[in-house]
């Protein structure tokens, strides 16, 4: 049997502030092999903190704790700071939500690109340009040659993202960390960049991670989901079983989205249950 | 018989002298206790309606009616009263250094109404909060709490036209779903009529009654929520919108 890509085993993340002490994740475990995987959950449930910790990108007052976080074989607790260095963006990589302020302002668009697969291949400034042309091409921009020379401002949003896409992709990471990719696109737009994004995973053989709150997008995108309720993962299952899901969580969640399907006079509210947050897991 | 309330002829709305028209010829008219819904991407105008209807932005061509008599370009106080404005963004919309009571009573001193605490007590009520939160500062409320407040100062004011610019799309699933059913009470109990903005279909589909859509200024077509249900669309851009849309998931 091969190594898992990523595995997380007890995974636990405080945030020591003046006054209190926050658990933000509590007990994350999961393997991942080369799959899709979803974590959703609602604002607070740490399903961003769990992939900032991966990348060992957590704000400084956070302690993280885990029995093992290991991606391959390499211990990322125990890495030290210029091991990180080197697996951020060549070997894990991380889109994030608005290309508007993950994108240097100031440098074109071509010059991030080749800048992003220059920091990892010692090549020539001729052939990284050759490069960022070809990943620009694959991201299905029209005019690679004209799109290169353009500052992040003249872009639209949905450009701006795949132009992010291919940031990320160009050093051929082995797993990618996508913390809300689309929520600040429009949903033509939306479904494009996803294409974008699903062709290039599959074509690099690279594992991804998709972090949203968007139940539906998950479902249609991803092998596997998991579902975090304050802190912790309530549920793990394939993403074609969504909408059979068993966790009360997962079902509330599902009921309180409005549907074009059946018309409802009062959408459903979640009472939220303490044993989520404390009972035994299944 | 037909009771109108609100309504647009030929509404234009340009800016830049003209070089860029966001709005081009928009007509709709929403009936009394109607929910009415304008959907679109990014930058179709449909906000730029609504800032137009709630005199936010007066500097338009073609006219907007309330109650049949033409908005004039100086509004009064009156019809300020009449149409009130929820934003997007409850994180954004209220002054983070007021406490509740005082984002409440500023409206009610505006439109000169008296009774300050009465209303205030009576508006914290409808929007399912007690009067302890009279106290708090926004940084002491949720998402959902401080949009409930946000609502409040809306309604603060007695308004016939409640403007709603995307009321949940900065919230949870399980938030929005509390936040709609709000709307949905308020609108039957008041006797409220809505313009909705979104860019959710579904959420557009389960609150209103009719909805426009939109693309590049124009309303393409206006369709009623069982239409929307039924994909019963005239126009291809609609099609595409409803298929981009659509959910994945189906229980």
């Amino acid at each position: 049997m091969t190594d898992p890509v990523l595995t997380v085993e007890n995974l636990n993340i405080h945030f020591h502030g003046s006054a209190r002490t926050t658990h933000a994740v509590r007990g994350v475990s999961f393997t991942l092999g080369h799959e899709k995987l979803g974590i959703v959950g609602e604002s607070g449930s740490g399903k961003s903190q769990t992939g900032r910790a991966i990348m060992r990108l957590s704000p400084p007052s956070a302690r993280i704790t885990a029995d093992a976080l290991r991606f391959g074989r390499t211990n990322l607790l125990a890495a030290s700071e210029k091991q990180m260095r080197a697996i951020r963006g060549s070997e894990i990589a991380m889109i994030l939500q608005d290309p508007k302020f993950s994108l240097n302002p100031l440098m074109t668009v071509g010059k991030q690109i080749a800048e992003a697969y220059r920091t990892h291949h010692r090549v020539s400034k001729a052939e990284a340009k050759e490069r960022a042309l070809a990943m620009l091409e694959s991201v299905h921009i029209r005019d690679p040659k004209r799109v290169y020379d353009i500052l992040p401002h003249e872009v639209s949003g949905g450009m701006g993202q795949r132009i992010m896409i291919a940031m990320m992709l160009i050093p051929e990471p082995k797993l990618i960390i996508a913390d809300e990719p689309t929520s600040a696109l429009d949903v033509t737009v939306r479904r494009q960049v996803l294409s974008v994004l699903d062709e290039l995973v599959d074509r690099t053989g690279a594992s991804l991670i998709f972090i949203s709150h968007d139940l539906n997008l998950v479902a249609d995108f991803c092998d596997r989901v998991l579902v975090m309720y304050a802190g912790r993962v309530m549920e793990d299952l394939p993403a074609r079983d969504l909408g059979r899901a068993n966790h009360p969580y997962t079902r509330a969640l599902l009921e309180s989205l409005p549907r074009l399907d059946q018309p409802r006079a009062e959408l459903p509210v979640i009472r939220r249950d303490d044993t989520w947050r404390t009972g035994a897991l299944a | 018989m037909r009771d109108t309330v609100l309504e647009a002829v030929d509404l234009t709305i340009s800016f830049n002298d003209g070089a860029v028209t966001a709005v081009k010829g928009a007509k709709f008219r929403i009936e009394r206790g109607e929910s009415y819904g304008l959907i679109g991407e990014s930058g179709c105008g449909k906000s730029t309606i609504l800032r137009a209807v709630a005199g936010l932005n007066t500097d338009y061509d073609g006219s907007i009616l309330f109650e049949g008599r033409e908005l004039p370009e100086r509004r009064r106080k009156e019809h300020f009263r009449a149409m009130q404005m929820v934003f997007q963004d409850p994180y954004g919309s209220l002054h983070p250094r007021k406490m509740v009571q005082a984002v409440l009573a500023e409206p009610v001193r505006l439109m000169g109404l008296g009774d300050e605490q009465r209303r205030i007590d009576e508006v914290l009520r409808n929007v399912g909060l007690g009067p302890e939160f009279r106290f708090r500062y926004p940084h002491e409320l949720s998402g959902g709490q401080r949009q409930r407040i946000a609502i409040a100062r809306a309604l603060i004011v007695e308004p016939k036209v409640l403007l709603l610019d995307e009321p949940t799309s900065a919230l949870d699933v399980s938030v929005q779903a509390e936040i709609l059913n709000l709307l949905t009470r308020l609108r039957r109990e008041l006797g409220l009529t809505y313009l909705m903005v979104s860019h959710d279909i579904a959420v557009i589909a389960h609150m209103c009654d009719r909805v426009a859509i939109m693309q590049h200024g124009r309303i393409l077509e206006e369709i009623t929520a069982p239409d929307v249900r039924a994909g019963r669309v005239a126009e291809d851009y609609t099609r595409e919108f409803l298929a981009a849309s659509a959910p994945a998931i189906t229980a």
